[in-house]
């Protein structure tokens, strides 16, 4: 019988064996540290785990060689495997740059009935010749959005309430659709409503063309009718009817709804959340206030800053977590995203948190009055007059000219994370994205000053949390893995 | 509990030639006569009868199991093969491979089993601390000839073939020459090769596999660590775990089924949560995984102070490590254990694995419920008794088990 080698004949000899691989690390507490690989996922460590693999003083069978090694944060020299691991990790989790501008929103009217002191698009009651999109301008836009390269793409209405121009959205769909077969495309359409114009017709109509509804819920009666007065007060009783005839005429996964959160909701996540489990909703996302609009003017959004909101955020999703536990399957809508990014390498194009970002590359906007922008809250900054992301006009661009401006190109190089001061350095950059438009918007600086952004307070302080649970309850991690899965 | 004779030697050879060449015998069973043979072609004869019909038919070559019955009726076969008694389970369509002069024979394919599995070769670049097929470096490469003349010979609707080695990679032009040839003698049928995949880490190998063009074809590859020492350590040589991981990144990336084999044992099981979340984050586009049950025989005998392990003591951290890669969307399979030995919650991903020849089971396994669709023990080596087999009453029987069914 032959003889076989002890353990230690295939371990390496010196830490002049090993190398370090593209890491970085946040610093959680006292002694506690986030080591994160290339692609974010990692280690929980003291401060004398951290410096001992920093400084590679690592033997096999110490425990911390094992963890090191296989969340691909050091490698033998010479080894080709690791760094292929995450080459192709990388590459799988980018590959969302592939698929160029797969959502198109169409802003049919910038009219609402509504009068929401938080209403981050400036909306307005009246004057239907100036604010409502013109079929000229939407034919234009069907072109644009048509001319994108993806084979699916997305098309969403928005207002304003779309649905003051209702007819606009049938021709629209009519037109796509007629198009859509030689062209080989799949298109989703998508109508974001309060549902308080909700009529048979609308609703025999989107059955037909399988449109889904998007629609606003910002929690119970008292909470929803003070943050969304109409004539009437009675925003919620609309909103739920909706729900119901929606539902039933389109099935129950061709509906969502957002919440936005003021100041009022801050302590009363439990009655939002129970209100969505009431409803049948299948999750609930729960959204700050953006810095746009009226919620700037009334001064809604400066009512809270991003610590009161984490604080909000974190009570709901401890809440919501506990109610999978108890065997109902309800995500957070935010968690789950992040969830997916932290979990898995899917490649993830989320316009919102990508990077680089998702204006123009990931979403065009085509305004009611014919102007193309990058983001719809770029449109929202551009009703406060500020222009810095409209990318051109539906009379004169194209798609390719609008994509390749100087202006767009700019604005997504500015703003990447992959680079930015801060963000490069930041363990949760992979599962980051850059927010050009908040940046600009809060700082007047698109890349922007990450200790000083509300949005990277949020971030670091929902991922932290996220990393927390994952690596501290496996009750509440076995949730949050359903969630992303 | 004894496994079936695979390996041999015949009583008697006559008029097969004395060089150094070896035959390829497919059996075919007596009947009535009115044969198509091929020149591979004996005939089983196993009364007067059949003798009778077959000497009618002018049959060639005849193979007689336990007892020369034509040598004591009187009848005359130009080529005979007379095998001991250990055989008298081949059956028609049954292959083996042997060698006229020293008379030794291998069962190469039996029709009536699921389970064919044909060795290639004996050399390995492995030295496996748990090794079921202990390497040997000797020079065999007539054994690929012999595999080649054996294909064609194969029932076509078999369902599955497995090569095992050795190290089929070793011979790596060879060896894919085969597979083209299995393609297209077996179109319909399932080709499973396990190997140790670092000869993938090489392009050339990982294209002319490619260059097989067979979507039937899968390669079951071992990783029994994420990290590089243990996975080196277990397999007795350096730099595997960094050639294996490359040549499954190779091999996916040009589209090739895989399937990664973790064998559990005194080194393995202990990391397989850490194993199946490092498999579930780095390589969940793999095809299949197999978390399976040692087989206590050849090193494994040798090692057991190291090896052996209760599965009772590993096994909620098996359960949790089905539960990661089946929610990370990776197909698992749990091979070679008995149910009476696994959480209730895994047992759709139970497959009744073993090798149909060296399969058993224990006397108390008679009263148990799911006898039927337990995986049971393996006959071969020394079998070391876990202290959890208990036989399970009727009502633990669910209405579906197997992941299969669902
Ligand atoms: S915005 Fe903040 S959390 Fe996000 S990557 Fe930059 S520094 Fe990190
Ligand atoms: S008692 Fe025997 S047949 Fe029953 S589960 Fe255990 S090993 Fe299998």
């Amino acid at each position: 019988m032959a003889r076989f080698l002890p353990e230690v004949a295939f371990s390496h000899s010196s830490a002049d064996d090993l190398q370090l691989l593209p890491l970085r690390f946040e610093r959680l507490g006292a002694d506690r540290y986030f080591l994160a690989n290339m692609v974010g996922d990692g280690l929980l460590l003291s401060s004398d785990e951290l410096n001992r693999v920093i400084s590679l003083e690592l033997a096999a069978g110490d425990g911390l060689y094992e963890r090191a090694f296989s969340k691909l944060l050091v490698s033998r020299k010479g080894q080709r495997s690791q760094l292929q691991l995450l080459a192709l990790r990388l590459r799988s989790r980018m590959a969302f740059l592939r698929e160029a501008t797969a959502l198109h929103l169409f802003v049919v009217t910038l009219r609402c009935e509504h009068s929401c002191p938080y209403c981050q698009v400036s909306r307005r009651s009246a004057d239907r010749e100036r604010y409502d999109m013109s079929e000229e301008t939407a034919m234009r836009a069907l072109d644009v959005a048509l001319s994108a390269p993806p084979q699916a793409i997305k098309i969403e209405f928005q207002g304003g309430e779309p649905l003051l121009n209702f007819e606009l959205i049938r021709a629209i769909v009519e037109e796509a659709e007629r198009r859509r077969g030689s062209l080989g495309k799949a298109i989703q359409f998508v109508i974001t409503t309060n549902l308080a114009l909700l009529t048979d017709d609308v609703l025999v109509f989107c059955r037909d063309h399988s449109i889904q509804i998007s629609t606003s819920l910002d929690g119970p009666a008292d909470l929803h009718n003070r943050n969304r007065p109409r004539p009437g007060g009675n925003s919620h009783a609309l909103a739920v009817a909706g729900i119901h005839r929606v539902r039933e005429a389109l099935g129950k996964d061709s509906l969502g709804a957002l919440m936005t959160t003021t100041e009022a909701s801050l302590d009363r996540v439990e009655d939002i959340v129970d209100e969505y489990v009431r409803l049948g909703l299948d999750g609930v996302f729960l959204r700050p206030l953006s810095p746009y609009g009226f919620a700037i003017k009334t001064k809604q959004f400066a009512k809270y800053d991003a610590n009161r909101w984490l604080r909000f955020y974190e009570r709901g999703l401890r809440y919501i977590i506990d109610l999978n536990k108890r065997g109902i399957h309800f995500p957070e809508f935010y968690s789950a995203l992040l969830l997916k990014r932290m979990l898995t390498d899917r490649p993830m194009g989320y316009v919102d948190l990508r990077s680089p970002a998702g204006i123009g590359l990931g979403a065009l906007v085509y305004n009611y009055d014919g102007k193309v922008f990058a983001s719809d809250e770029g449109r929202m900054l551009a009703e406060m007059g500020d222009r810095t992301f409209e990318l051109g006009d539906l009379a004169t661009d194209t798609y390719r000219s609008l994509i390749m401006s100087d202006k767009l190109v700019g604005l997504v190089s500015g703003s990447m994370t992959q680079c930015a001061p801060q963000c490069s350095t930041c363990a949760y950059e992979p599962h980051c994205g850059a927010d050009p438009v908040y940046h600009h918007a809060t700082q007047a600086d698109s890349l922007g000053i990450k200790p000083l952004s509300g949005f990277c307070t949020r971030q670091k302080g929902i991922m932290r949390l996220l990393f927390e649970l994952l690596e501290g309850s496996p009750e509440d991690a076995a949730v949050l893995r359903r969630w992303a899965a | 509990m004894t496994p079936l004779t695979l390996w041999g030697q015949a009583l008697a050879v006559e008029g097969m030639g004395g060089g150094e060449s070896r035959a390829v015998l497919r059996f075919r069973a007596a009947g009535s006569g009115g044969y198509h043979l091929d020149e591979h072609d004996a005939v089983l004869i196993h009364n007067a009868d059949d003798a009778e019909i077959a000497r009618a038919a002018g049959v060639q070559t005849a193979v007689f199991v336990a007892r020369d019955i034509a040598a004591s009726h009187g009848y005359v076969f130009p080529r005979r093969v007379s095998l001991p008694a250990n055989f008298d389970y081949l059956g028609d369509g049954d292959i083996i491979g042997l060698n006229p002069r020293s008379r030794n024979l291998r069962v190469l394919y039996r029709r009536s089993s699921s389970h064919n599995s044909i060795l290639v070769t004996e050399r390995c670049n492995h030295y496996c601390l748990m090794c079921s097929q202990p390497p040997r470096d000797i020079d065999d490469g007539w054994i690929l000839d012999e595999i080649a003349e054996c294909l064609p010979l194969i029932d076509p609707t078999t369902r599955s073939i497995g090569f095992t080695g050795g190290e089929p990679l070793l011979e790596w032009r060879r060896f894919t020459r085969l597979l083209s040839i299995a393609r297209t003698t077996l179109p319909e049928t399932e080709i499973h090769v396990l190997t140790n995949g670092r000869g993938f880490a090489s392009p050339e190998v990982v294209a002319a596999w490619a260059a097989v063009g067979s979507t039937k074809l899968c390669a079951g590859i071992p990783i029994y660590s994420a990290v590089d020492h243990i996975h080196d350590y277990v397999v007795q040589a350096r730099d595997a775990f960094d050639e294996t991981v490359l040549g499954i990144l190779r091999l996916k990336d040009k589209d090739q089924r895989v399937e990664i084999r973790v064998v559990l044992h005194g080194i393995t099981a202990p990391r397989i949560v850490e194993t199946c979340s490092w498999i579930a984050r780095n390589l969940p586009f793999v095809d299949h995984v197999a978390l399976m049950g040692l087989e206590n025989t050849g090193f494994a005998l040798a090692n057991q102070d190291l090896l052996w392990v209760d599965p009772l003591d590993y096994r909620s951290d098996l359960t949790a490590a089905v539960g990661i890669l089946s929610s990370a969307g990776v197909k698992v399979s749990v091979y070679n254990l008995p149910l009476c030995l696994l959480d209730r919650e895994i047992w759709p991903f139970a497959v009744q694995s073993i090798s149909d020849w060296k399969n058993a089971y224990l006397p108390i396994c008679g009263t148990c419920a799911v006898r039927d669709r337990c995986a049971g023990f393996f006959s071969t080596g020394r079998m070391r008794e876990s202290r959890g087999i208990l036989p399970l009453p009727p009502e633990s029987l669910p209405a579906r088990l197997s992941a299969m069914e669902r």
